[in-house]
């Protein structure tokens, strides 16, 4: 059977899905009305990596599962209460702004600090996972940044499944355009992982693993490294909410029918 | 001045993607007034190139043999490096894809400059680059300039119109690119498509159907119509040459092991964690989030919807249309006329 996996999963946090965002001006850049105040979640297909993570790590004995996050020390500490319960790892958080309009670049190279600094890395077994884009930035840049800087030169993107074969190697299925998947053998880590849905439902939670987590949760949030994440340079002439209200025709007490048709009249047209 | 390259795959040629990015770097050279040139990777480039032969590009590179041919991280990215570094553009447009976008980032940043995705539009304002994207997944949109270079900007595809440019062969500067065997440690095996399922995602539909958890709950009998849901949504799929698409609620509930709608995947998603894909018409049923609404119908032009909750916030204000009825009765009758 394949070598146990150091799986580094990195993911951090976004505004909860359900928040009405609204963009405003600071002088350090755009960001969100409210941002600290808004409640947060785990960033949806970081959250997918972390339970992939998880989950390889229970088929593959003695690996160990690292979630190293960036965001504002008092969020992340509020995020780990509900994420610390499914799934167990060891946290490293980074002290910065997660911010969607901040760079990629500064992001990926606090991550690559962080990461640097676990103790006992071997990376002939590491595995870096991550959501392939976020809810924030939606780039798809960070995950990609950080396996370069790492010199990890086998990256693969929008993955949904990994299967790791008897002599180490492993394939994977990443999205690709058409609604199929590629899927490709590599010989084994280390490798970048940004997942897509995957195909593990979110775990239940589970008090255990999350007294577990938060033993050592609380202190390595004491002792967060502060990151300087930024704007890199860039210039922003403009950040609007789209101004798309329609005048939306409420159609009831029609028959079924007649809906049919001027359905049926509307697609033709 | 700047110099501006369209970085290109072979394979893009076929699906108009070439010739989006080819129009949008047409257009800023002209604004810019500087002159645009190609570069395309794949395993043979020479036919997509003569594709563009009208294109008013000044100058062709290629990378191109078999260990390019495939989508792949360790290939694409040194390919890619070569082509920047012979051609020393400023501004480097790429049509997006899933092949494109898993390497810009990182090659903008090997060059010293800096990359961003899913750009929607690229203009020139006073002899200054503007871009615009989407953030926090569709939800708003910005305008910036940066002052990196190379910046590498990665498409968002179905943007533009695509110029129809005449054909004829040009000449291609073929680059030499040798892979080290560290870089073909991953084999690409092939397409795999999701098993035993009808082909229910068609991008180039005019048509998106999206069908959320409604369709799963028990309906005015205390029952759970599954099965007949699965008939009206591929009968409907199948007569309108419709895509699907799905909230990611009632995916979730296929993932999770209950005998739903067999056909359903991941893929089918719309929305915060799917795609907010481009169609002319979408028509929703059974949806009673932001999700289907709002992000998944961001580049959905026309949009109607049939769900049973007449004050349903998100249905209002978004789409054209709201008919309040009951979504398998009305798709039957949809199906019944689509039939005759």
């Amino acid at each position: 059977m394949a070598n146990a996996y150091q799986i580094i999963v990195c993911g951090s946090l976004v505004p909860d899905p359900l928040q009405t965002l609204e963009p405003i001006s600071t002088p350090g850049g755009p960001a969100l009305k409210n941002e600290l105040m808004l409640p947060a979640a785990l960033d949806p297909w970081a959250g997918h990596a972390l339970f992939e993570a998880a989950n390889l790590a229970k088929q593959i004995p003695g690996s160990q599962v690292w979630l190293v996050s960036l965001g504002p020390k008092a969020k992340l500490q509020q995020l780990m209460m509900s994420v610390a319960q499914k799934a167990a790892f060891s946290f490293v958080p980074v002290e910065g702004n997660a911010g969607g309009f901040m760079s990629s670049v500064d992001c990926a190279s606090a991550l690559v600090k962080a990461i640097q600094g676990i103790a006992g890395l071997d990376m002939g077994r590491v595995l870096l996972f991550g959501g392939w884009e976020s809810a924030s930035r939606g780039a798809g840049s960070t995950l990609q940044l950080v396996g370069d800087a790492l010199g990890i030169h086998d990256q693969f993107m929008g993955v949904d499944e990994i299967k790791v074969l008897e002599d180490g190697s492993f394939t994977v299925l990443e999205r690709v355009e058409g609604a199929c998947h590629q899927e490709s053998l590599c010989a084994g880590a280390p490798a970048v992982l940004g997942w897509a849905t995957g195909n593990l439902p979110e775990p239940t939670n589970n008090p255990q693993v999350g007294m577990v987590n938060m033993r050592s949760i609380m202190p390595a949030l004491q002792k967060a490294v502060k990151a300087e994440v930024g704007l890199d340079g860039v210039e922003y002439v403009s950040v609007s909410l789209p101004k798309q209200l329609r005048d939306t025709r409420i159609v009831k007490d029609m028959p079924a029918d007649e809906i049919a048709r001027e359905i049926v009249e509307w697609i033709k047209k | 001045m700047e110099k501006i390259l369209l970085l290109g795959f072979a394979d893009q040629a076929s699906s108009k993607l070439l010739a989006e990015g080819a129009t949008v770097a047409a257009n800023l050279a002209a604004s810019l007034g500087c002159s645009w040139e190609v570069a395309l990777i794949g395993e043979k480039v020479q036919e997509a190139a003569n594709t563009l032969g009208g294109s008013g590009a000044a100058k062709f590179y290629g990378v191109e043999g078999e260990d390019f041919a495939f989508a792949r991280y360790s290939s694409d990215l040194p390919a890619a490096e070569a082509l920047l570094k012979e051609s020393q553009a400023t501004v480097i447009l790429v049509p997006g894809s899933s092949r494109a976008n898993r390497v810009l980032s990182a090659l903008a940043m090997r060059l010293g400059g800096r990359a961003d995705t899913h750009i929607t539009s690229v203009t020139a304002k006073e002899g200054k680059v503007l871009a615009n994207r989407w953030f926090y997944r569709q939800r708003m949109e910005a305008c910036f300039s940066r002052p990196q270079r190379p910046w590498v900007m990665g498409l968002e595809p179905g943007n533009v119109v695509p110029q129809a440019f005449s054909a004829s062969s040009v000449q291609v500067q073929m680059l030499s690119v040798a892979l080290p065997d560290a870089a073909k440690r991953t084999k690409v095996l092939g397409l795999k498509y999701p098993a035993g399922t009808a082909q229910t995602i068609r991008p180039d539909a005019k048509l998106l159907f999206v069908a959320g958890a409604g369709w799963t709950k028990k309906q005015a009998d205390g029952q759970i119509h599954a099965g007949e849901a699965e008939k009206a949504i591929l009968d409907f799929l199948g007569k309108a040459q419709a895509s699907l698409g799905s909230t990611k609620s009632l995916v979730d509930q296929s993932g999770e092991g209950n005998a739903v709608l067999s056909f359903m995947t991941h893929l089918n998603q719309v929305g915060q964690t799917g795609s907010t894909p481009r169609h002319s018409k979408g028509l929703a049923t059974c949806c009673h989030g932001e999700e289907p609404h709002v992000v998944g119908w961001r580049f959905v032009t026309e949009r109607r919807a049939v769900n049973m909750d007449a004050n349903c916030g998100w249905a209002r204000g978004k789409t054209d249309v709201l008919y309040v009825a009951d979504a398998f009765e009305v798709m039957k009758k949809v199906n019944e006329i689509l039939s005759a």
